[in-house]
């Protein structure tokens, strides 16, 4: 049975804090064990967003992408993501907005609502841990996604 | 982020005078009287890529570089690791063709634990496992990449030549690209245990092998898959029918091909000898123990870029560079083992009338034929039982030093390892077909430069034409990272003295701006 809510993280885990996003889809598990609502959740991961990630939103009353980003405020971003017709997507890489719109094409209706979660990121280098301030912000963030669950989730 | 430069300080004039002579639009003679534009970096394509245009007064070409900003750290990433950790931790390397490295790594690894043989159901999996990465990179590249350029134009409206563009127009297509792409993975995920990050290939064979209620979930659909394929060969040829002078003149220039064949001359994605062959199809070597890679494959170096130049060492760096993947494959090997995809390679090559065809373009026609090879191999393989037996691993003497090749989506892949008494790796050797296709990428971008931008002015859609000729190779160029907010295309104009005098951005959602 396809899970309620998905929970999309993509990055590298070898590549410093493009880690963010597998590192929050492991821990923010971690912290729902023993609890009931993790059965309506499914939690992905990936080294990049493709094309095919449309499918996997099929069935879902809520999707939670998750990146690290370069660019967004300290020490995360929330922000509800509408569908959009870019050209931001490479055969490597897409945005989650143009996943939306090939969901949209794709299926022929709109897509679930769904939200990014972009985290701060600083170093990117291969072979390289998670710097210091990158884990602050992910900490930040697992607070702000247990509460968000618990809003879409109560009880 | 980039390595040592290792030749050293070695830029001398004399030098640079030899290389001007043998790559016509490589270095100008007098590039602080031109005008600099860069695309920086390529979109559309992996990590970063960055093309240089030197222009004088008149807008006439005097120089141009494809420089790729190849990141160097891989080897020394994988030093004073355990042997066994390295077909899992290279795939880290690359998260678009994660499991071409795991199989190079562990094909490597097999000669260290001295499995010089795998058992049937060992190499079968690894078989389907590397078919399903070519089958999904060359459906992800097809259709989500190149198809829309092909079907919209070059010059098309900037905002429609992407997936979303070809959904709208073309949402069979699509759909069915998609649809492959889900498969190929379908069979990675079966194959290596898991959607991404998979341990089925080690050292001496693999971890597991196939259920049965597994297989027969891939048996399913793989007859669609074949029918996908074949429609999407079509495709292709009709893409080229519409427009033969285009598509046999654009950034065609003639090359050496380099593949791996089977014993019997046959393509082998996953294991074979180095056949080479000159730009007529001449055997220029055969059968080649790629054990021996380094003998026969030379890297040149040059002073504007720390990627190196592959060339065959008989040939000199002059006449022995040479293209791998597709194009090359299909014309380098004697035969495809299956039926649908010898008929195919049979009509592209009296295409040729008699002649190699060497236009950039039919790097899609040759990939799209693989595919169906690809597809096809996966369904003979799915009926074979062995991949339900439980005849995993072997071992043999161990010893210290093993290659790994196989041919990847994008060409000849190549792992190069030794490790010492306690297991540790002391030495990797990584050269990928990116780097492989470097100086005929670079012979590409030139030879559109000059076919369409020489003497104009400079536009969004004839920079395209640039960028068309690059992802037709479909380069891999640096495993970057893809955090939010990164690769923005700039375009910078320069004076003489390198003075910026004007720039155009590319941002993150593909919007244009001048800054």
């Amino acid at each position: 049975m396809t899970a309620r809510i998905l929970i999309f993280a993509w990055g590298n885990p070898s590549r410093g804090d493009d880690a963010l996003g597998p590192l929050f889809i492991e821990q923010f598990r971690e912290r729902l064990q023993q609890k009931p609502v993790l059965r309506d959740i499914e939690f992905l991961s990936d080294f990049q967003l493709q094309v095919e990630h449309a499918l996997d939103l099929r069935g879902r009353e809520e999707v939670l992408f998750v990146d690290a980003s370069v660019n967004c405020p300290t020490p995360f971003s929330v922000s509800m993501l509408d569908p959009t017709r870019d050209e931001s997507f490479s055969s490597h890489a897409m945005t989650p907005q143009a996943v939306l719109q090939v969901y949209v094409e794709l299926q022929g209706s709109a897509p679930p609502p769904s939200r990014l979660l972009a985290i701060r990121g600083e170093h990117f280098e291969l072979g390289t841990d998670l710097s210091s301030s990158a884990r602050a912000h992910l900490d930040a963030a697992l607070v702000w996604a247990e509460n968000w669950l618990a809003m879409e989730l109560p009880g | 982020m980039a390595g040592h430069r290792p030749w050293g300080t070695v830029c001398s004039t004399t030098i640079e005078a030899q290389i001007a002579a043998m790559f016509p639009l490589e270095t100008a003679s007098h590039p602080e009287q031109l005008r600099r534009v860069a695309i920086d970096p390529v979109s559309r394509v992996e990590g970063h890529g960055k093309v240089t245009l030197l222009l004088d007064d008149d807008n006439h070409i005097q120089q141009v570089r494809l420089h790729i900003v190849e990141f160097r750290g891989f080897e020394k990433f994988i030093q004073g690791r355990p042997y066994w950790e390295v077909p899992v931790m290279v795939q880290r390397l690359c998260g678009i063709c994660p499991v071409s490295h795991h199989l190079a790594a562990a094909k490597a690894m097999d000669i260290i634990v001295g499995a010089s043989q795998l058992t049937p159901t060992a190499e079968k999996l690894r078989r389907l496992m590397h078919y399903g990465q070519i089958l999904q990179s060359h459906a992800l590249h097809f259709f989500h990449l190149s198809s829309p350029d092909l079907l919209f134009g070059f010059d098309s409206e900037a905002s429609r030549r992407n997936i979303v563009g070809i959904a709208a127009s073309y949402p069979d297509i699509a759909r069915k690209g998609v649809g492959l792409r889900k498969f190929g993975q379908e069979v990675i995920r079966l194959t290596s245990g898991k959607r991404i990050h998979g341990t089925g290939a080690i050292p001496g064979g693999m971890n597991k092998s196939l259920t049965l209620a597994e297989r027969d979930s891939l048996l399913k659909d793989i007859y669609r898959m074949v029918a996908w394929s074949r429609e999407a060969v079509q495709l292709i040829k009709e893409v080229h029918q519409h427009n033969p002078a285009l598509y046999d003149a654009f950034a065609s220039f003639r090359s050496n091909l380099m593949s791996l064949v089977a014993a019997d001359g046959a393509l082998d994605f996953y294991h074979g000898k180095l056949r080479a062959s000159d730009a007529d199809g001449n055997k220029i070597f055969d059968q080649i123990d790629y054990q021996g890679y380094d003998r026969i494959i030379s890297e040149g170096v040059k002073p504007w870029t720390y990627m190196k130049f592959p060339y065959l060492a008989a040939l000199g760096e002059e006449s022995g560079w040479y293209k791998v993947g597709p194009l090359a494959r299909v014309q380098n090997c004697d035969r495809m083992n299956t039926p649908f995809a010898e008929a195919e390679r049979q009509e592209f090559l009296a295409y040729g009338k008699g002649s190699r065809v060497h236009a950039t373009l039919a790097y899609h026609w040759s990939r799209m034929i693989e595919m169906l090879f690809a597809a096809e191999t996966i369904k003979e393989l799915l009926h074979d039982e062995d991949l339900l037996g439980d005849d995993l691993l072997v071992k043999g003497e161990r010893r210290s030093e093993g290659v790994g090749v196989i041919e990847a989506p994008r060409g000849t892949l190549i792992h190069h390892y030794r490790v010492d008494e306690n297991d540790m790796v002391t030495m990797a050797n990584l050269i990928v077909s990116t780097t492989h296709n470097n100086q005929a990428m670079n012979t590409a971008v030139r030879e559109v430069a000059i076919r369409y931008l020489d003497g104009r002015e400079l536009s969004e859609g004839l920079l395209n034409h640039i960028e068309v000729a690059i992802r037709a190779f479909d380069p891999c160029l640096s495993c970057a990272t893809h955090a939010l907010g990164q690769m923005p295309l700039q375009v910078s104009l320069a004076d003489g003295q390198g003075m910026e005098i004007a720039r155009l951005s590319k941002n993150a959602d593909g919007t244009f701006c001048a800054g």
